[in-house]
């Protein structure tokens, strides 16, 4: 299997210490706080299952824990599933680094892929993280999040199609 | 190809003009962007330096004054041995979602191979969730970002 390479990287500052972030990344009562209603839930252990729920139950997301080093690095597995055409995808990898830096955390999060995953259908992600993350500093700093509703980019929703039925992931 | 930028978004509860006073203001400045004060007179044409301890650390022309959506200046260290570089640009734009804020920062123009890039990738971070902080909280966070900086 060929290695995770970084695709999207992001970097936020928060007030906080890394096992409050190991929390908040975590547990699924905060998870719904800033990751847009939905629920994040994972078994606490390398091999573990982890599912992302709609707060009606549906599966948004599934996968597996591939990394649980409290407080300091997460990495799940990231099936989306969302979209019919989504979980014909190879899954991404989803990772979370806890770094203090000074009095704050530096959190960093990184989104790899084993093949050469086109733009368009980065542009989901890249759109959807500073929102979530944003988010996940201010219920930690001031207890609030924020109300950000965010649509699919129609980038992505148009290339899912194209990239599904073409499979260029089983090239080279 | 594209060229090489830096990209970063984030979302403050706060208003556009909130931020964009924040993003002009020498004294508020100061205080999230670790002692940096943001210093001009606002037009197009008119010159911008980044001010600390009575030193010009950086300098460029406001490219874009459109209160409060859209600010972008042209930006030209003047330490650390970056001065040969020419001058890249920083822009900002922010947008009212649901009463809070979107703010998008794209700093491109590098020159090839830039060792500024590298530099303003680590900082724009760590400055600019300092003023998510200050402005939805009241407290930047603290200086620590220097050391970083410092020891790349």
């Amino acid at each position: 299997m060929a290695e995770f390479m970084p695709k999207t990287v992001y970097v936020i500052y928060i007030a906080s210490t890394p096992e409050k972030v190991w929390q908040a990344l975590t547990d699924r009562a905060l998870s719904q706080k800033y990751f847009h209603d939905s629920l994040l839930e994972m078994e606490p252990r390398v091999g573990g299952d982890f599912v992302v729920r709609f707060p009606d139950g549906r599966v948004n997301v599934r996968g597996k824990v591939a990394e649980w080093s409290p407080p300091r690095r997460l990495a799940t597995t990231w099936t989306v599933e969302w979209m019919p055409e989504l979980r014909e995808l190879p899954p991404c990898l989803v990772s979370y680094d806890i770094e203090t830096s000074g009095d704050s955390v530096k959190l960093t999060l990184t989104e790899s892929y084993q093949w050469d995953v086109p733009d368009a259908l980065l542009s989901g992600g890249r759109s959807g993280w500073p929102a979530i993350l944003s988010s996940l500093k201010s219920v930690l700093e001031t207890g609030r999040p924020l109300v950000v509703k965010l649509e699919p980019p129609k980038e992505m929703m148009e290339a899912v199609k194209q990239i599904v039925a073409t499979k260029p992931w089983l090239k080279g | 190809m594209s060229k090489p930028n830096f990209v970063y978004v984030i979302y403050i509860a706060s208003t556009v003009d909130k931020v964009f006073a924040a993003l002009t203001d020498p004294k508020l400045s100061a205080r999230y962007w670790f002692g940096y004060e943001v210093t001009s007179e606002w037009k197009v044409g008119a010159p911008f330096s980044l001010m600390k301890d009575g030193k010009k650390w950086d300098n460029g022309t406001v490219l874009e004054y459109d209160p409060p959506r859209r600010l972008s200046y042209s930006f030209h260290p003047e330490h650390d041995g970056l001065e040969n570089e020419r001058p890249s640009r920083v822009a900002f734009d922010l947008e009212d979602i649901n009463g809070q804020v979107k703010l998008t920062l794209v700093h491109d123009e590098f020159d090839e191979g830039s060792q500024v890039l590298p530099k303003i990738g680590m900082g724009w971070p760590s400055i600019l969730s300092s003023l998510k902080s200050f402005l939805e909280t009241g407290k930047e966070l603290p200086p620590f970002w220097r050391g970083d900086y410092d020891k790349k």
